[in-house]
């Protein structure tokens, strides 16, 4: 395992950004930790913070394990992250504008335009509409791995409807109710006001017919969605209202939410539904779950809905192939963070190369999320492998290939004491008048000892995720 | 030609809804082929909504109409004057690329009978191909009302061997994308003088994107290009995307509609 870069020990030596949680380690005793572990859990489970996992019986609703051990950023190092973060949320954003508009990437050649125009995720429905302040995606998740010092890859971005920072918030929370010393000794950059930078965000966005402070709500699929508790924890700390498609209505040129005290309009609608469930009258006829007519107020400006329908072409795993493309072409400057190398099974040679190697590589759904459907190479069986060969060879389309990274590990509270465990960051880039992002995000870590998967639908757990003031 | 459109619908619920939310493409197309001289849609009590112009360059209008509501008149009254461009679409600003348009939806998905038509067309270059496989779907599916409804897909009206215009179209729209031609839907109307015989007054045919020429109509089911007896309102995937008026009911009453289509020619 020494392969691995250990974020906390470079060559017996403590880095210096975990100095002091070396000796926080050291002085507390087992039974201490045990019972701060349980105390954890006793404040997540009072919270109510639990997520589904689907396909594995038991109870859906779990607790997703808390890792008490921190995951430390440099001033320095967070620098150079935040700045190749909203470099990358810029650019994605300038390629939604674009393809929505007059597609020029395309027409210079620099990304295949049956990826972009044919892409599920592509909505003729919003072609030539330009949403306020030209943001498509207003909050941009951006997974990211580290394997050295200064070495990170964006492993994929996620520009619809991110989820998790409610794990960023409350693992903050919990830290500082239960080690406030840590937060004395240490000087963490604070995360706490996420809630207010994502309203101003929100807000900044209003549409071109509202003209007073703008009405914001989160509108979600109800509680049975596996993220239903972050949908209303995060409209609580913003102060806004939660509503699900059947408080809203069209009337007029406007949307309206049913209050107690009649009818109140909306003007921005943080949405948590899928682009095919907003409005039956445009999308998915048998949707429930939207607003019938939602989409012609959008389109004519009464109402904003964020992220904008049709920000999922950005993230796809074969477009993201040509973030570093977009960078070049819409900002003119070299990427500050890298790609990982991605063979896309679609094209004839890299789909040679990936079933000649599959027991090297990872291989995922283009469309995939939440690490269903993957094939981790070097930890599969040879039937899982060969499982997954008739996969790609029946539809190679459906599926990219990158290398098995050595992802950085983290030290981590385990059964024997503590050990490293792998670790991946998602930050969350806020994008309206400005952009925005706290120090921090959220990262996960995969529990299991040598696993590589961090998703916590595969058993992953997560960590508070501190960023040292200079 | 100058022709005079005259289109009411009726929805009629068994018991008053809460309220009636429309999104209509209703308005005809800004093309070289037709002039519009007046156009009126009216909702029955109706409440005017937002408005624009979308990427396929369609006028779509929302309507809202408050409950309790037991019935919904939308009437469509205009005089619109055409000229024959021989199916060419012109002068139709547009920001979807016509690739977009090589997508498959349910009522349009190939099956092997589809595939079948499609290859069979022959080799010819595309304009040559798009006529071909016209007729090929005008030969395949026979014009019969009633045989086929709303939610028939091309595959089952291939496979009946019957349809409607919308089968037609639905049918041609799948062939041409499988031999990778772009093509769309389009709704309408159609001034036919028939002598009395039954005809389709609200239309649907098919436009096929030719490289070099742009968007041409073509009408399997009358086994013509679109000529100056056609007003083009909008166009979609398929049927539903190109749907003159979509709407939705709050409420429990059963809804029953019923349309009334007149396009008269004016006199000279």
């Amino acid at each position: 395992m020494s392969t691995y870069f250990n974020e906390m020990k470079s060559g017996g030596n403590v880095r210096l950004p975990y100095a002091s949680l070396q000796d926080w380690v050291e002085a507390m005793p087992a039974a201490l930790r045990n019972l701060k572990q349980a105390e954890a859990e006793a404040l997540f489970r009072r919270i109510g913070i639990t997520f589904a996992v689907y396909g594995e019986g038991g109870d859906p609703d779990r607790l997703i394990p808390f890792d008490m051990f921190p995951r430390v950023f440099t001033a320095m190092e967070w620098h150079r992250l935040e700045r190749g973060i909203k470099q990358r949320a810029r650019a994605l954003n300038a390629f939604l504008c674009d393809i929505y508009d007059r597609g020029e990437i395309v027409r210079a050649g620099r990304i295949p335009a049956r990826l972009v125009y044919l892409n599920e995720a592509y909505e003729k429905a919003v072609a030539g509409f330009r949403p306020p302040k030209n943001v498509f995606s207003h909050i941009v998740g951006i997974d990211l791995v580290r394997t050295g010092p200064d070495e990170f890859f964006v492993l994929e971005d996620n520009c619809r409807t991110p989820s998790g920072v409610s794990y960023m918030l409350e693992n903050r929370e919990i830290m500082m109710r239960m080690f406030p010393d840590l937060f004395r000794t240490n000087r963490i950059e604070p995360v706490d006001h996420y809630p207010e930078l994502l309203r101003r965000t929100l807000a900044s966005v209003a549409p071109q017919k509202c003209d007073r402070d703008p009405n914001v709500v989160i509108l979600t699929p109800g509680h049975f969605n596996s993220a239903y508790y972050e949908h209303s924890f995060l409209a609580d700390m913003m102060g806004v209202e939660l509503v699900e498609g059947q408080d809203l209505f069209v009337e007029g040129e406007f949307v309206w939410m049913r209050t107690t005290e009649g009818p109140r309009k909306v003007d921005v609608i943080y949405r948590r539904i899928d682009d095919a469930f907003l409005d039956p009258l445009c999308f998915r006829p048998d949707s429930m779950l939207g607003v019938p007519g939602l989409m012609d107020v959008y389109r004519s400006g009464g109402v904003s809905i964020c992220s904008a329908p049709g920000a999922g072409v950005a993230d796809d795993k074969a477009v993201y192939t040509f973030v570093p493309e977009m960078v070049r072409f819409y900002l003119g400057e070299e990427p500050i963070l890298q790609n990982v190398p991605t063979w896309q099974c679609a094209k004839a040679d890299d789909c040679k190369y990936v079933l000649e190697n599959l027991g090297d590589l990872v291989v995922k759904e283009v469309h995939g999320s939440g690490g269903y459907g993957m094939l981790v190479g070097p930890k599969s069986t040879k039937e899982q492998i060969e499982s997954f060969r008739a996969k790609i060879e029946e539809d190679p389309d459906n599926y990219i290939a990158q290398p098995t990274l050595a992802l950085s590990t983290v030290p981590s509270f385990v059964e024997e004491g503590v050990a490293p465990r792998h670790v991946d960051l998602r930050p969350y880039c806020l994008v309206g008048e400005r952009i925005d992002l706290v120090p921090g995000g959220l990262t996960r870590v995969a529990l299991r000892e040598g696993s590589l998967v961090v998703n916590s639908s595969q058993g992953g757990g997560v960590k508070d995720t501190w960023v040292l003031a200079e | 030609m100058r022709l005079i459109v005259e289109h009411t619908t009726v929805y009629t619920y068994d018991q008053p809804v809460r309220a009636v939310v429309q999104s209509h493409r209703l308005t005809p197309s800004r093309c070289d082929s037709q002039l519009v001289e007046s156009w009126d849609v009216a909702v029955s009590n109706g409440i005017k909504g937002g408005g624009f112009r979308d990427g396929a360059g369609d006028w779509v209008q929302g309507w809202s109409v408050n409950g309790p509501v037991s019935r919904v008149e939308v009437t469509v009254t205009g005089v619109v004057v055409t000229n024959d461009t021989a199916g060419v679409l012109r002068g139709l600003r547009e920001s979807v690329p016509a690739l977009a348009w090589l997508d498959e939806t349910a009522p349009t998905r190939p099956d092997a009978a589809l595939r079948a038509l499609a290859e069979g067309a022959g080799d010819g270059e595309s304009l040559a191909l798009a006529h071909a496989l016209s007729a090929a779907v005008a030969e395949a599916i026979a014009y019969r009302p009633g045989s086929t409804h709303a939610h028939t897909t091309a595959a089952e009206a291939l496979a009946l061997g019957e349809g409607v215009c919308q089968d037609h179209a639905h049918a041609l729209i799948a062939a041409a994308r499988i031999r990778d031609l772009p093509a769309r839907y389009v709704s309408g109307y159609l001034f036919a003088d028939t002598g009395g015989k039954p005809h389709e007054a609200a239309h649907a045919w098919a436009e096929i994107w030719i490289e070099g020429l742009g968007w041409i109509g073509f009408d399997p089911a009358n086994g013509c290009c679109p000529d100056e007896r056609y007003i083009r309102l909008g166009c979609g995937m398929d049927a539903q995307g190109a749907a003159p008026i979509r709407g939705i009911a709050r409420g429990h009453g059963a809804e029953s509609m019923e349309i009334a289509v007149a396009v008269a020619a004016a006199q000279q």
